[in-house]
């Protein structure tokens, strides 16, 4: 019996046999009703976005994207992006160690703990912080008295950001170094190695395709992060306002066209992100098998 | 036990970085959380009471449940037969398929919520085609659920997946072995399988779909008491300075969340568990 379903594991559709497998009648409706649904949730809103952005032209395109308020969105919205990953994958190489490579009580507790940003709603990660350092807010009077201003400003953008990118990076690595076990560490330390020269040396080549898997997918979240960025903005014009944000304004102004050009470049960056994502899926998956 | 406890304790940095994660983890997550309570607690009962149960907050909560529900519904249905298809069929163009179902995640929800709004506004290419037919999409509940569905695409295809991919051969073999027929195999030997996963699914799309706003935002039209979501109706008061209402709303929707997280923890278990043992 095991033998048999070790077999047909290995066969794919068309080679699996008849009795385990739909008629070829059912197969195709099902693929097409499936190919369907993906290109009408999917790809259509892909395709728009490039139809929209170059209904004027490519000179109109160009213009939209290299106007000031455009690259000064751009550059905080890398600004960001370059503050906020780095942070939040420290802060998950920490966490899944000490997870992962130890027992101590409340782990799981933790664990719950270091998700709880992606259950909460985006619009609440930046209402937090204007509550704690907004003019009304608990620290808000100590700040302006002594000139700090936090929300409304390019701090405020950043902290917002790392909220809601904050478990990507702990995520992908704990599970991941959960599996590998701790023997290699264990060996470099009965061979003398210390502290950072086995996290370098041991334990960053078993998890670098983890590591780069959670930092690509927390660099495109913190690049179009949006709802909780614009509670925090105050949509200043070429002072806070992100590349996302910047879309919002076109739109409203109904400058259609320019508005789709800035989405495209985010969009283009979604795209990298699932290419290079998938390049390291492959990767990813014989580095899980490696105990 | 004790032993396995001494042989860990060998390796070093576990001060430093459990240290370190609790003290990030408090500065950027817990205590702004907190202050979300602290801030509320300085509303008396009956004042948090009315400004949580008034008509256009519940109406809020209405669209922004129903919504989140018909689309975590839609993409429940639609999701499994996505997944089936990806885990069972070949087909050209499976690869760049499966990576299309990630989008959701990594397209940015404002960029989402403009395309989806020029497709289904009354001269879009797929409005202009409803317009005739009597059907609004756009401005509409209904265009807040292709929002939606959009965005809670990948959570069930991806929770569903990996189980299917599990239970492929397995368990259906011996069915057929045991003479089932296709469609009964399906129904009696797959589906309840299938169950745990399709709910932690369902349960992280309707989740998620509670607390949207950026794909949201455009294409509902935001019309107080029809197609006003929650989270925008909380925007709505912080830009009217309504700070202790904001809070207010806000902490109801933070409690459902986490209701729902603690419902997909239970979930995610149940799933596991079953996965271990087929």
């Amino acid at each position: 019996m095991a033998g048999a379903v070790t077999t047909v594991t290995e066969l794919s559709a068309e080679q699996r046999p008849k009795h385990l497998n739909e008629s070829r009648a059912v197969r195709i409706t099902l693929i097409t009703i499936a190919l369907l649904f993906v290109g009408l949730v999917v790809v259509l809103p892909m395709i728009t976005v490039i139809a929209q952005a170059f209904r004027k032209g490519w000179e109109a395109y160009v213009s939209a994207i290299s106007e000031p308020d455009a690259l000064s969105a751009l550059r905080l919205t890398l600004l960001t992006a370059l503050i906020a990953v780095p942070l939040n994958t420290l802060f998950g190489a920490a966490a899944a160690w000490a997870i992962t490579k130890f027992r101590f009580r409340g782990k799981n507790l933790l664990i719950t703990l270091i998700d709880l940003p992606f259950a909460v709603s985006p619009v609440i990660s930046g209402l937090v912080y204007i509550l704690l350092f907004g003019a009304q807010g608990l620290l808000g009077p100590w700040l302006i008295d002594h000139g700090y201003k936090i929300v409304f400003a390019t701090p405020g953008i950043i902290l917002a950001t790392m909220f809601v990118t904050f478990p990507f990076v702990a995520r992908e690595l704990i599970p991941l170094m959960e599996t590998q076990g701790t023997q290699d560490e264990e060996a470099a330390v009965s061979l003398g190695a210390k502290g950072w020269r086995i996290f370098f040396k041991v334990t960053l080549p078993n998890i670098k395709w983890g590591l780069l898997y959670g930092i690509i997918l927390c660099n495109a979240r913190a690049m179009g992060e949006f709802g909780a960025v614009s509670v925090v903005s105050g949509h200043i014009r070429g002072e806070t306002n992100t590349l996302p944000l910047h879309i919002e304004i076109l739109y409203n102004e109904y400058q259609y066209t320019a508005s789709f050009a800035v989405a495209s470049l985010l969009m283009l960056l979604a795209i990298v992100t699932l290419v290079v994502k998938g390049l390291i899926e492959g990767r990813l998956v014989r580095s899980r098998h490696k105990e | 036990m004790a032993t396995i406890r001494n042989r860990r304790q060998v390796l070093p940095g576990f001060r430093f970085t459990l240290g370190f994660t609790v003290l990030y983890l408090s500065l950027i997550v817990l205590i702004p959380l907190a202050g979300l309570v602290v801030k509320t607690a300085g509303l008396t009962l009956p004042q948090f009471w009315d400004t949580v149960t008034s008509a256009r907050v519940l109406a809020s909560y209405r669209v922004s449940l129903l919504t989140a529900f018909f689309a975590a519904l839609v993409n429940v249905v639609f999701g499994l037969l996505v997944a089936w298809v990806l885990v069972r069929y070949r087909f050209p163009g499976k690869k760049i398929v499966d990576g299309l179902i990630d989008l959701p995640f990594a397209l940015p929800t404002a960029v989402a919520g403009i395309a989806l709004t020029a497709i289904y506004a009354p001269n879009g290419w797929i409005g202009s085609l409803l317009e005739p037919l009597g059907i609004k999409v756009a401005y509409t509940p209904l265009g807040i659920s292709v929002a939606l569905v959009f965005i809670g695409l990948p959570f069930v295809v991806r929770t569903v997946q990996p189980v299917l991919q599990e239970l492929e051969k397995d368990t259906e073999e011996a069915a057929v072995l045991l003479g089932a027929y296709r469609w009964r195999t399906f129904r009696k030997v797959l589906l309840p399988e299938l169950v745990p996963p399709l709910l932690t699914g369902f349960a992280l799309a309707f989740s998620r779909g509670i607390g949207e706003y950026g794909s949201v935002v455009f294409i509902s039209g935001n019309m107080p008491m029809k197609t006003e979501i929650t989270p925008l109706l909380i925007i709505t008061k912080l830009e009217q300075y309504e700070y202790s209402q904001a809070t207010a709303i806000a902490l109801v929707l933070l409690l459902i969340s986490f209701a729902l997280l603690l419902l997909i923890n239970s979930l995610q278990r149940w799933t596991n568990r079953r996965l271990r043992s087929a």
